[in-house]
């Protein structure tokens, strides 16, 4: 369990730069942020085929983030794989930083995929992707990481009918299952469940697993990878601010970055939280 | 005798289904996405002739302009292409965000546009695409006055590999005009006459409409200028500036809204540049009806009477 105890700690490392960022930008989204860091720490440390030093590589898998504004967690994550220094998280949404508050490609932040930000559209640009790679024969998948509030979109459903008729298996979609969005729980805002069945009957094949458990989460990346002509969605129950017990699961911290103080007091937190896994 | 002579009544649309069709042809890796009305648009360019580079996506507008997007990243050159009501306007967002702000050479072609589509009514005739497309960063818009122009602005559009483009067409058979090899080039013009007295900005349709004006006019004794606008953006400053110094006057006409539409992009560079008396020709704020094409756009105001009007109120106010 080597490997297990390094992707534990890659996830502290990133959580730790997503409230130092946010404290130092003092706005953007925390909660969403923290609770992906297992399946980004798992995704760019063990799933992901990419080069760090080779961002545009034809053959590499493609991450898209659909919800754009946890892009704190992609930053952190991009970082400390080796995309460029970690000394730069701090720029995140200042004048003139490549680290904007959505992702924007025009910037030139290396490992960018796409401009993202307005919901609904991620999983469009992956199944146009997913097309393209079969297309050109290019063996490299699309992972996609939506909300679940994102779901109440309609494009979102408008994409997965498409992937499922173009059965494009090289397609992963991962949705960020924390139940809320902000304006409250998604059963009181706008009930997306039965979600299992919904994307069944869009013709996917549909996995379950914990993404705040490293080892469930590469479970199931081994299970969905050899599933054939069918695109694949696995919904990742998580908590939103994992790793901070006060906040965590707790919707106002969707869209608010911490104070300086509260950031100390969540990195002791966090701390704690890591030390006595 | 006529300055210009009509070389057939074809519909624009004929042009870009026979341009898609031979860019398909030279380029690999265009692609076409169909949004169910593939046939009626000019899609079946690309869907007859190449069955494995044409995606079917339904009727899903949204959903088509990110795909397109999409494929873009892997070095495709999509064209997708619907009514324009519905290819531009129910994808704003999809077009400002994943199209435009990271600057996809995604190609959208905006088919039945204006209001000579007709008997459809007000719900399928375009008359607002210039106005929200012109205040997207990245996009071009190009606005061909006829099927020979939409065929070279598909060539167009290929060879301009950075940026999206918007081709505006119609469905309607119009005077096919313009010589074949004559260039068709982004942010260019084209002078089609000469006159002093006052100088006509047209688009689309009606830069045929424009000329007719133009010989009704000169059995008037008055000479007008005609500019065919057919790239509305970017577009060509030195020309209309040249123009509007020579004639003192000018009209601007289009089969779209006059707010923010060509028209408005004249007048944004006249105003800047070099103010002159301007009347603009186009849909007056209100949306239009059934009818047959030719009917409206009398009944509108967006005929060669009405550019003619406008050319006389412009002259007198010089
Ligand atoms: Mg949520």
């Amino acid at each position: 369990m080597e490997n297990f105890s390094f992707l534990l700690q890659t996830s502290y490392k990133i959580r730790k730069s997503i409230i130092e960022m946010l404290a130092e930008a003092g706005s953007g989204h925390l909660g969403g942020s923290l609770g992906l860091a297992d399946i980004f720490t798992c995704l760019y440390f063990s799933e992901l085929k990419h080069n760090p030093n080779n961002p545009s590589w034809e053959e590499r898998d493609r991450l898209i983030l659909s919800i754009g504004h946890v892009a704190p967690v992609l930053y952190a994550t991009l970082a400390y794989a080796g995309y460029f220094d970690t000394k730069e998280l701090l720029s995140l949404r200042k004048i003139n930083s490549r680290l904007q508050g959505h992702p924007g490609k025009d910037k030139g932040l290396p490992g960018i995929e796409i401009s993202s930000g307005s919901l609904g559209q991620g999983l469009s640009i992956a199944t146009g992707l997913a097309l393209g790679l079969k297309s050109n024969q290019n063996p490299a998948r699309v992972f996609c990481i939506c909300g679940d509030g994102e779901l109440q979109e309609g494009s979102i459903w408008e994409a997965a009918m498409a992937a499922a008729h173009y059965k494009l298996d090289n397609l992963i979609c991962i949705v960020d299952r924390n139940g809320v969005q902000i304006d409250g729980t998604t059963s009181e805002v706008m009930e997306i469940e039965p979600l299992t069945l919904k994307w069944a009957a869009f013709g996917w094949y549909v996995s379950t697993t914990n993404g705040n458990n490293i080892a469930d989460i590469l479970n199931t990346f081994d299970e969905t990878r050899n599933i054939l002509s069918k695109p694949k969605v696995i919904i990742a129950s998580t908590s939103m601010g994992k790793g901070v017990k006060s906040i965590e699961n707790d919707y106002r911290w969707h869209g608010k970055a911490p104070s300086k103080e509260q950031a100390l007091q969540f990195l002791k937190e966090l701390e704690h939280g890591y030390l006595h896994y | 005798m006529a300055t210009y002579t009509i070389k057939q009544i074809v519909p624009t649309r004929l042009g870009f289904s026979k341009g898609l069709h031979a860019v398909a042809k030279q380029y690999p890796q265009v692609v076409g996405i169909g949004s169910d009305i593939t046939n009626s648009v000019g899609m079946d360019g690309i869907a007859a002739h190449f069955p494995d580079r044409f995606y079917s996506l339904g009727i899903a507008e949204q959903n088509a302009i990110t795909v397109a997007a999409g494929l873009a990243l892997t070095g495709k050159i999509p064209f997708v292409a619907s009514y324009a009501t519905f290819i531009v306007m129910r994808t704003l967002d999809q077009l400002r965000v994943s199209v435009c702000y990271n600057n996809l050479p995604v190609k959208i072609g905006g088919a039945h546009a204006g209001i000579s589509v007709g008997p459809d009514g007000a719900t399928h005739q375009a008359l607002e695409d210039i106005a929200a497309l012109r205040s997207l960063p990245n996009m071009i818009i190009l606005s061909p006055a006829d099927a020979t122009q939409t065929e070279k602005a598909v060539w167009a559009a290929v060879e301009q590999t950075n940026n999206p483009v918007y081709i505006r067409y119609g469905r309607e058979a119009m005077p096919d005009f313009t010589n074949e090899h004559e260039e068709f080039i982004i942010g260019k013009s084209k002078i089609l006459t000469e006159g002093k007295d006052c100088v006509i900005y047209a688009t689309g349709h009606l830069v045929w409409e424009a000329l007719e004006a133009y010989e009704i006019l000169k059995q008037q004794n008055i000479y007008c200028t005609v500019l065919n606008i057919y790239s509305i953006k970017p577009i060509d400053i030195p020309s209309i500036i040249q123009t509007a110094k020579i004639c003192q006057c000018a009209v601007t006409a289009e089969e779209h809204q006059i707010m923010g539409g060509m028209g408005s992009a004249v007048v944004e560079v006249l105003a800047t540049h070099y103010p002159i008396p301007t009347e603009m020709v186009g849909m007056n704020d209100c949306f239009g009806e059934s009818g047959q094409p030719l009917e409206l756009m009398r009944k509108y105001h967006m005929d060669r009477m009405a550019i003619v009007e406008a050319v006389k109120k412009a002259i007198q106010r010089k």
